[in-house]
Formats: C-alpha cells, structure tokens, sequence
C-alpha cells in the first residue's frame, strides 16, 4: 500500500512549521514519527495534499522539570518516555503507559505530541495525560495557548487543535511518591487496547478510559465517588456511565462497558485509591 | 516505482521528489524519490536490497525491520525522505565482507531460528536492536521484547532460544 501524492516540506522550528500551515491551508498535515498518519496514508483515509515533516525540529523533544510540573516536549518519542529517569521519579505512570505503546519499533519512532494530537480513543497516552490532569501547549501564528487536556479531545479524531496550530508541549503536575495504575486489556502483545484504564491517586484521584467512547474520556462519575468516599468496589461500578464504547471484532459495547467496571476496580485497587 | 492502481483513488498530481542523502549498509545513498515512497520500498527498488520483506504491510507483522540509526523501526510506516541523514542497516549489511556471520545471524542458524524464512530478516534486526537496549535479557524479556514481530509459522520458541545464546545465555 502506497500513500496518494503529496507534497512535502521540511520545518527546522516551530514557528516555521506554523507558518507552513498557513500558507498550505487544511490539506496540509504535521508529520512527526508518522506512526499514526502514515498508517491512514497508506488506506487512504487521509490524503493530505502536503505534509510539514516537523521530524528536525530540535527543540521540542525534551523532558524538563519546571516547578511543581513536567514538560514534555511533543516531539519526545515513546522509547525516550520509558527510559526517563524524571519521569521515573516524578510521573512514572507517564513512563509505564510510554512503555506498553506498540511494540519497540513502534516506540522508536512514534511521539507523544503524535499521539494525544492524533485524538484516537484506543490510544493510551492520552488517557495517562488525562488521568494525570494535564495541560497541552500549542503554537499557532499568535503565540502560544494552552489548552486543559480534558477540553482537547473534541471527536473521533479530533482534537481543540486548529488546522494552523501545532502541539509543542504536553504538561503535567509531577505526582512524586503517587499511587497508580495502567490496565490494558488486549489478545495479543501489540494490539491496541480493547479497553484500558489509567488510574493516579495523589490526593485526588484521575480516572481515564480508553476505547470507551468516540474519545480518549475521564471517568468523571468514578472520580467522584472516590471523592465521596466510596471504596474502590463502589466507584467502579460506575465506570461505564456516560459511555457509548464500540462494537467490533473484539469485543461488544456490552463486553466492553463489563471490561471497564472490572478494570477500574483493579485500577484503583492498584493506586491505592 | 510501482504505482497503486486507479481503483484505490488516483493521486490529483504526482507530489514532489524530495532528495534524500543516508548510508545504507556503510554505503552512500542518494536518490531523488517520490516523497510518498516507504523507506522499504526505497531500500529494495532503489538500492536493490530484497532481503528486507513487506509482509502485512501495515505496521505489525515487523517483516519489514530495519536499523534507523541503530533502532529498530519498521520500513514500511517510514518514509524514505524522513530517512534523510541517517544511517540504515539492514540484513546484508550484517555479516562482513569475508561471509563471516553477525553473531545473532550464527545463532539463528545453529539453533534453527527460522522455519520459512520470511520473518528471518524482521526477527534478527529486531533482536539486535533488542540486545543493544537489553544486553543481558531474561527469556520473558526476549519474548516481550519481539513483540513487534510476528512468526507465522509459530517458530517462536528456536527464535527466542537464538536471541538468548546470541546475548550469551544459551
């Protein structure tokens, strides 16, 4: 399978990558490791008439502390998240959840910013960044806005990024010392998850779902029955509600909605929650 | 370059040909190429290097394992251009010039890692990038760490022992 023609160019910073946008209107795409677009190029789904390849732009693959939070830059590739010593210390939910992403190959190539811009409900990063109330930081021809990550994932798909806007940065509190949790429920090793469950106890606690409906989703009636006071076994009896999850080979809506009442009750039993 | 038939959809235009420069094997490359064109597809019809396969095609199956700059990354989710400046190895750019084998090619014979062949190339990039990472791997390491690759003759188990006595724990 080969992608339909486009055109390609190359953006060696961030600002230059914006401009491209501009000038090339909605056709144009971002390409970062390319493990999400290239697989819809090659289907067709996506026929982007130009793609900006951001892949050289330096400075955003980073991972800093700054103050009570980390901030990722949206370049940094899976493999280098499962490796973090910071995030080992500070967000080591964010490093697991890096760590379970496809398969090494997979992980070599593809990027956080990809990921959560990406907006696919089957994905788990977004859930983790959810989970751990994040923020997202993007770049568009006025500056820099930040967007909170329970308003960035709008649809299927899509996301609070506008077609001139490129994600640069993922932000989230450093959770040192947290309770947490990631159950992937999948048939085989490198699958993407049939249904799975990011739970971060630090006071507070975040629960995110993936695969449960059109979007990356937080489990807003389990956060807040822990934060009434129910046990684990209580809360996540109210995991599906609100969800509208898929039917597919894998699994029925039905099947789907028992997998995450199960799952967020081993979640939070694992967080401590 | 083969192009996809008129039912898929045929492209409005041509797109660009970008000029990619990288080293193949230790070799100097430099084509201009169709910017569609996979980095696979660029590695065995433009460098003429077939022992890299397309199996699915669709990122899973790992048939398609190359090194990119030391990492194992799957040829067919790559576009040749965004392989520009790097350095590529693929299965014939392991053994030496004199026949010798790379060691993780001598353990894949000695202990039969292979039944078909096809996923062979696949299964030994991805095994050397996983030593690169896990020197001295356990077998649950092995096993996870080609979960990336796919056998479908279900020969698995001579292909984990390969990795293991190639690590030196045989």
């Amino acid at each position: 399978m080969i992608p339909a023609a486009f055109d390609l160019v190359r953006a060696e910073s961030a600002e230059e990558a914006v401009s491209l946008l501009g000038e090339h209107g909605e056709d144009a795409k971002l390409l970062a490791g390319g493990h999400s677009l290239l697989p819809l190029m090659k289907l067709r789904l996506a026929t982007p008439s130009v793609l900006v390849d951001i892949g050289r732009v330096r400075d955003l693959s980073s991972i800093r502390e700054e103050g009570d939070e980390l901030a990722v830059g949206a370049l940094t590739r899976h493999r280098h998240l499962e490796t973090s010593v910071v995030l080992a210390t500070h967000a080591p939910v964010l490093r697991h959840v890096a760590g379970k992403v496809g398969d090494p190959q997979v992980r070599h190539r593809g990027t956080i910013g990809g990921s959560l811009a990406h907006g696919d409900p089957a994905s788990d990063l977004p859930a983790a960044v959810l989970a751990l109330g994040g923020s997202l930081v993007v770049q568009g021809p006025a500056g820099r806005r930040t967007i909170a990550a329970t308003d960035f994932f709008t649809g299927f798909l899509e996301t609070a990024l506008r077609p001139d806007e490129l994600l640069v940065e993922i932000r989230v509190p450093k959770v040192t010392g947290a309770g947490w949790s990631f159950q992937k429920f999948n048939r085989r090793a490198m699958d993407w998850a049939i249904v799975g469950v990011v739970a971060v106890h630090n006071g507070t606690t975040g629960v995110a779902l993936v695969n449960m409906g059109a979007t990356p989703l937080r489990a807003t009636a389990v956060e807040a029955a822990v934060r009434g006071g129910s046990s684990a076994a209580e809360a996540a009896e109210l995991a599906a509600e609100g969800t509208e999850p898929p039917g597919d080979l894998n699994a029925s809506p039905e099947f789907r909605q028992h997998l995450a009442r199960v799952l967020v009750r081993r979640a939070l039993t694992e967080a401590g929650a | 370059m083969m192009l996809a038939s008129s039912a898929e959809g045929s492209p409005t235009s041509e797109g660009c040909t970008v000029k990619v420069a990288l080293s193949v094997n230790g070799t100097k490359q430099e084509h201009d190429v169709e910017a569609r064109v996979l980095l696979v597809h660029y590695l065995r019809e433009q460098c003429g290097l077939t022992g890299t396969n397309v199996g699915c095609d669709t990122s899973s199956c790992g048939a398609c394992t190359v090194l990119v700059d030391g990492e194992s990354v799957k040829s067919c989710t790559m576009l040749a251009a965004q392989a520009d400046g790097c350095e590529i190895t693929t299965i014939e750019g392991l053994a030496s010039a004199d026949g010798t084998l790379h060691p993780m090619q001598q353990a894949f014979h000695e202990l039969h890692g292979l039944q078909c062949g096809f996923c062979t190339p696949g299964m030994v990039m991805a095994a050397i990038s996983l030593l690169e990472e896990h020197p001295s791997p356990t077998e649950a390491d092995v096993r996870d760490g080609l979960e990336g690759n796919l056998c479908r003759c279900t020969g698995y188990h001579n292909i984990v022992a390969a990795v293991l006595a190639a690590a030196g724990k045989s």
